[in-house]
């Protein structure tokens, strides 16, 4: 399983990269392997804004329904548009093209409650829970 | 409640199963993915685990009058070693379970019911064979099945067995023969559209006739499949999942099967509500939509006409043989012609849908 050293990761299997004041925020590899075969993503409108823990997207694999919720605070700013006609890129590339959305932090401190590539790893080692 | 495990739960783990619970069972959803699982199935073979399925013996002088009784199709056509696809209904014509029924011999046949329905069909078989000659027993527990599903199963199975496998026709089966050096029951029956096989052996076999399949399959493209694609490849050849497509709240007609109701065969449980639906229209009818505007439908979402709610989605997903996102439901019958163009309420929002031909699927040839 892949889990990148320089990225940061919520609970909700969310990952975090953070480049300046703006967060690019994908679901991990682990959580694409355990969604199956994604087949639609409901993406937010872009300027919209919302709380850590917000659900802001919906990912829908073959049988399953799963929320994504913000693991920062903000302003989106960009979102991938790529996901509508190719949802599978969150399968294929979760850290790369399958990224979902950009976020403008407006807390940064609250990239200090989430976990490290070391923490997460444990954490999908134990089913994710 | 105790999860059950089947006979193969071990091999699940071997071949890379991702395991879940599923009626009270811990069976396999996918393997590799289901997508790759649906497609080898449709174009190769993929092998299933079904030993959660229920299996009831019945027998005795009256057991073809009981059986009549029980059912809505009629068990008097089925020739020997032939099998017959039936509802099964209360007295008011909801659907108890859906099953098939094995003929062995005059007063022999073998029920195959569903898992999650076992011990309620058990006691309703119970309660509807006390005014009849005919012993009721429950081998569910000793008897593990696997279903070997697309269109190379012939050719995979006929490398483990001398059976005549060509002659055995769609719904008939051989009671027992030989394979790979077990005895088992083999039909030629399958719940994905295509054509396959389904194998009974005894719990202690599973394991060697799932791993010896393998062998010699695997050269052939063949694979281990899941609950997923199992429910994706019913899904789009509608057949109909019980709990979803048909209920103790929806009747056989409802649910469009009216073949499989033989009005003219004698008294049966549901028989005047059926007649009732049949003669005048059922008021529901379960339809099958296409998504217009982006989006899947789940079973439980509302379905609208012009803002009105007039039913609601049984099954809703990808459907991966088409590429296209795909429902069935039960609507009010005035909407539910071709054509019909629904929303389907998801998350909230009203997304548009449209009434399609069913089944969405059909395999060429044979």
């Amino acid at each position: 399983m892949n889990i990148p050293k320089e990225l940061k990761y919520s609970k909700d299997h969310e990952w975090v990269k953070v480049e300046g004041n703006v967060a690019i925020i994908g679901v991990t590899d682990f959580a694409q392997s355990q969604l199956g075969d994604v087949v639609f993503v409901e993406l937010p409108d872009e300027l919209s804004t919302v709380k850590v823990g917000d659900s802001f997207s919906v990912i829908e694999s073959v049988k399953a329904v799963s929320d994504i919720y913000a693991p920062v605070s903000g302003k989106i700013v960009k979102v991938n548009q790529a996901l509508t006609d190719s949802p599978d890129l969150i399968n294929q590339e979760p850290y790369g093209e399958g990224w979902i959305v950009v976020i403008e932090m407006s807390d940064s401190s609250e990239l200090d409650d989430l976990l490290d590539s070391d923490a997460y790893a444990q954490l999908a080692a134990e089913g994710g829970h | 409640m105790t999860v059950k495990q089947t006979p193969l739960y071990e091999t699940h783990l071997r071949y890379g199963g991702r395991i879940v619970e599923f009626g009270g069972w811990s069976l396999p959803v996918q393997y590799t993915g289901i997508k790759n699982e649906h497609q080898t199935v449709r174009t190769k073979a993929g092998v299933f685990d079904v030993s959660h399925m229920g299996e009831v013996v019945v027998n005795g002088p009256d057991a073809l009058a009981f059986l009549q009784r029980l059912v809505t199709n009629d068990v008097s056509k089925l020739e020997r070693n032939q099998i017959l696809y039936t509802p099964m209904c209360y007295k008011h014509g909801g659907t108890v379970d859906d099953l098939l029924v094995y003929k062995k011999d005059a007063d022999h046949y073998l029920l195959v019911i569903n898992a999650a329905n076992i011990e309620k069909d058990w006691n309703w078989m119970r309660e509807n064979a006390e005014e009849f000659d005919v012993n009721l027993t429950n081998i569910s527990n000793e008897t593990a099945q696997i279903a070997l599903q697309g269109p190379l199963s012939e050719t995979i199975v006929s490398k483990l067995t001398d059976a005549p496998l060509s002659e055995l026709k769609y719904y008939w089966f051989m009671p027992e023969i030989d394979i790979a050096g077990k005895k088992v029951l083999l039909s030629r029956t399958g719940y994905t559209g295509e054509d396959g096989f389904e194998i009974y052996c005894c719990p202690d076999d599973a394991t060697y006739l799932w791993d010896t399949i393998m062998e010699v399959g695997r050269p052939l493209g063949l694979l281990p499949a899941g609950l997923g694609c199992r429910d994706t490849l019913r899904f789009e050849v509608c057949f109909p999942l019980y709990g979803h497509e048909l209920s103790a709240d929806i009747s056989p007609i409802e649910a469009g099967l009216g073949i499989f109701v033989k009005l003219d065969k004698g008294e049966f449980n549901g028989q005047g509500t059926l007649q009732e639906q049949k003669t005048n229209g059922p008021k529901r009818r379960i339809v099958g939509f296409e998504m217009i505007d982006r989006g899947v439908a789940r079973a439980e979402y509302p379905i609208l006409v012009e803002g009105s709610y007039v039913g609601v989605v049984t099954t809703g997903t990808y459907a991966p043989s088409l590429d296209k996102n795909l429902g069935l439901g039960i609507i009010q019958a005035e909407y539910a012609k071709v054509g019909q163009k629904i929303d389907i309420e998801i998350r909230g929002k009203n997304v548009s849908a449209q009434v399609i031909s069913k089944p969405f699927y059909k395999r060429e040839g044979k």
